[in-house]
């Protein structure tokens, strides 16, 4: 019965038969891992808050045919309850896991990906910053560790250095007059000054930065990260901007 | 593979939760053996929960009429509404014999991972239930998971903004009855600690 024991963040939990749940994790080492944690909905398990979303923890699992079998559970950090505590964050932290999720590959080492939502979550959990500007940072920093990351400055085309009028999600970032495809934004000077504050990690200009900048650049942020992930991400719908 | 009426009965029966195939050819042989009345009641059954079974009007629990049992009880408390997320909630708080109000059952908890939202639930109801002015206090009690810890922030901030008279709690957290300390863990316990009483002598 091979084990193996990696830290992990849980990203999201199905009801599984009577008692039990299939976790969906994210670990430093192993990348997604799916396991079953056996009667974890019982007021009387061992496992408790431990598995719900947003908790960072130290995992003991065994290996199955398809589906892993969670063993044993230590919590590190447990974001996930004082994210639940309001609500902004709260939908916050679903896009980020949701994303996340989707971003994440099986059995690959995601050690970048993994530090990245359990900062993000600690500066939610803390309430160091906006919520909202926590999740745009984290959204745009995670598909740049994906690789895709996104130019704010200079073209994304031919690399003419900036600042430039549009943006273009299909062409990567922001475009000079010339390349500019046709059905490209034209954001505020200000909002792609807010989009490089998030993905360079200077909060200081992104707290300083005016609501209807902030708007702009998550709705960009959005479009940006679906085009890349090829599908929806659902939470993103239901985000409380207060 | 079993003929005709056998086999779709086993069909059947295994989309059912929790039932296999082998329990469904189990419960099916079962049957076949059984009494003609003992069948015919299991039929009455389920023919008659599709029919008669509705959704309360006022708390939106399962219900034979317009209203269920416990909304249309006089002696009942209705200056207080307990806020549950399914209708096994309600069964099994009642089970308690420690609350004598009434329910309010949302049918879900927000959770924008699954596509399900504010509007998604029960909330409205319960705010028009609400704007009569005979309710004083409304207890929270969703699962003590994140889902369900989020759906009571967001009900208790709306409540407290929309209705600042009323008295709205929240179920306490705690360590299980004929638990282990040792094995509880750290959120559980820390409510526990947080919601600590002082003990009377």
């Amino acid at each position: 019965m091979p084990l193996y024991r990696d830290e992990a963040i849980v990203l999201r939990t199905h009801k599984l038969g009577e008692a039990d749940r299939i976790i969906t994790m994210l670990t430093r080492g192993r990348g997604r891992v799916r396991a079953v944690a056996k009667g974890v909905r019982r007021t009387k398990s061992r496992f408790g808050s431990r598995l719900e979303p947003g908790m960072v923890v130290d995992v003991q699992c065994y290996e199955g045919r398809n589906l892993d079998t969670v063993t044993q559970v230590e919590t590190l950090a447990p974001y996930g309850d004082a994210i639940a505590r309001d609500y902004t964050s709260y939908t916050a932290a679903t896009a980020m896991l949701e994303t996340a999720l989707q971003l994440a590959e099986d059995l690959e080492p995601q050690t970048q990906q993994f530090l990245l939502l359990a900062g993000a979550l600690r500066s939610l959990a803390e309430r160091n910053h906006d919520p909202g500007l926590v999740l745009d940072a984290y959204l745009v920093r995670a598909v740049a560790v994906a690789g895709w990351a996104p130019s704010f400055h200079d073209c994304a085309k031919c690399g003419a250095p900036g600042p430039h009028r549009a943006f273009n999600v299909q062409a990567g970032g922001a475009v000079c007059s010339v390349c500019r495809p046709p059905g490209s934004s034209a954001p505020a000077p200000e909002t792609f000054g807010l989009l490089s504050a998030l993905l360079s990690g200077d909060w200081e200009v992104a707290a300083a930065s005016d609501p209807r900048h902030r708007r702009q650049a998550s709705g960009l942020v959005a479009a940006f990260v679906q085009w890349h992930l090829e599908r929806g991400v659902r939470s993103l719908r239901l985000v409380d901007r207060g | 593979m079993y003929e005709g009426a056998v086999q779709d009965l086993i069909d059947e029966l295994g989309r059912l939760p929790g039932v296999g195939p082998k329990s469904a050819q189990r419960i099916a042989f079962h049957l076949l053996q059984a009494d003609a009345e003992d069948v015919t009641r299991l039929v009455t059954a389920l023919t008659e929960v599709k029919a008669k079974v509705r959704f309360c009007e006022e708390c939106g629990n399962v219900a034979q009429g317009e209203r269920c049992r416990i909304c249309a009880d006089p002696r009942r408390d209705h200056s207080a509404i307990c806020v549950v997320e399914e209708p096994k909630d309600v069964v099994a708080i009642e089970r308690t014999r420690e609350f004598r109000g009434t329910y309010h059952v949302l049918g879900g908890a927000i959770s924008p991972i699954d596509g399900i939202g504010p509007d998604d639930l029960r909330v409205r109801e319960l705010m028009q239930r609400l704007a009569g002015g005979e309710v004083q206090e409304v207890i929270i009690a969703t699962d003590p998971n994140l889902e369900g810890e989020a759906t009571a922030t967001y009900l208790s901030r709306l409540l407290r903004t929309t209705v600042p008279d009323l008295a709205v709690t929240r179920l306490a957290s705690g360590l299980p009855v004929g638990g282990d300390l040792e094995y509880a863990d750290e959120v559980t316990l820390g409510r526990a600690f947080e919601g600590r009483r002082r003990v009377d002598a």
